[in-house]
């Protein structure tokens, strides 16, 4: 609306082309990123998940949460019940600190399907290498504070 | 370059279907349906980002943005970002699209990351609105203050890299 009335009609209506048709390219990526999130939640084995980041797995159970974050696709209404699940089964809290982080920033779903469109390539690939190492530095730091004595599991029942 | 990703993620979604179809005909119904479903449902909200972004990226005040968040404002843009960063509501578009906006308006590229950064990890909103009703909610601030310097040492690492 302010820049309709600021610029004009012309101009109002080329930056709703361009709009549009980005949003027409972007569809096709968003409907596969659906339907991936959906078959995976459906096939992969949580059971198999929790036992490798389960429990006290070491700096190699950051490695490895960093790279299902990675991996898995999906929204925040599949991710945050999975790792939810994560330290129901008994993950420890760097891990799944280590998992979110790591799929909020370097999930590859999430950087094809909504980054690319608005970034472009070479942006969101830069972004994406400097952000590497910060999940694990997450997943350290949630773990120093759990040793220092901070309660993350709610014991009020 | 958008052909090659769009192929990859069929191929990807071939792949899982044919799989879930070896498992059996009522999951390949399942995922098609479940997939179907979010898609629907985040049809409107990314009409409205995409469509939205566009505008914004016009109507933002771009004498504000250059000095403030610009390649030359180091530290304190990158702080001024953070913050905005948390403090901006809305689904997955929002971020990338004010985010995608300012770089389009003079923003310097370590600033944007910090931004989009902070907004992935902590958006205010959506650790109510998300995180809290699906996890422990002492789980949820661990990980929010885990966070905390994430987007400056994002930021820090674009700036060492010299890229993008």
């Amino acid at each position: 609306m302010t820049v309709y009335a600021r610029d004009g009609r012309d101009h109002f209506l080329g930056i709703l082309f361009g709009d549009v048709t980005l949003f027409g390219e972007m569809l096709p990526k968003v409907l596969a990123g659906c339907l991936i999130g959906a078959f995976v939640t459906l096939l992969l084995p949580r059971e198999m998940v929790a036992r490798w980041v389960g429990h006290e797995s070491g700096f190699t159970g950051l490695l490895i949460a960093a790279f299902f974050g990675f991996l898995l696709p999906g929204g925040p209404i599949t991710i945050y019940p999975v790792a939810g699940a994560f330290l129901l089964i008994g993950a420890d809290a760097g891990a799944v600190v280590t998992f979110i982080v790591s799929w909020t920033l370097i999930g590859y779903t999430r950087a094809l399907v909504w980054e690319l469109p608005f970034f472009g390539p070479d942006f969101v690939i830069w972004r994406i290498i400097a952000a590497l190492p910060l999940p694990i530095i997450a997943g350290l730091l949630a773990r120093i504070a759990v040793r220092a004595g901070f309660k993350y599991r709610d014991d009020a029942k | 370059m958008m052909v090659v990703i769009n192929i990859f993620l069929w191929l990807v979604v071939g792949v899982l279907a044919f799989i879930a179809a070896l498992r059996g005909r009522v999951l390949l119904n399942e995922g098609v349906r479940a997939g179907a479903m979010e898609f629907i449902l985040l049809l409107p909200r990314i009409a409205i980002g995409v469509i939205g972004s566009g505008f914004l990226a016009e109507a933002l005040p771009n004498e504000w943005i250059a000095p403030w968040l610009g390649p030359g404002s180091g530290f304190l843009g990158v702080t001024i970002a953070t913050l905005g960063g948390a403090l901006t509501p809305g689904g997955p578009v929002v971020g990338f699209s004010i985010g995608a906006a300012a770089l389009k308006s003079g923003a310097g590229a370590p600033q944007v990351i910090a931004y989009s950064t902070a907004w992935a990890l902590y958006a205010i909103h959506r650790l109510l609105i998300w995180e809290v009703p699906l996890m422990p909610a002492r789980m949820v601030w661990l990980r929010a203050s885990a966070s905390l310097p994430l987007p400056f040492l994002a930021a820090a690492m674009a700036m060492l890299l010299g890229r993008p």
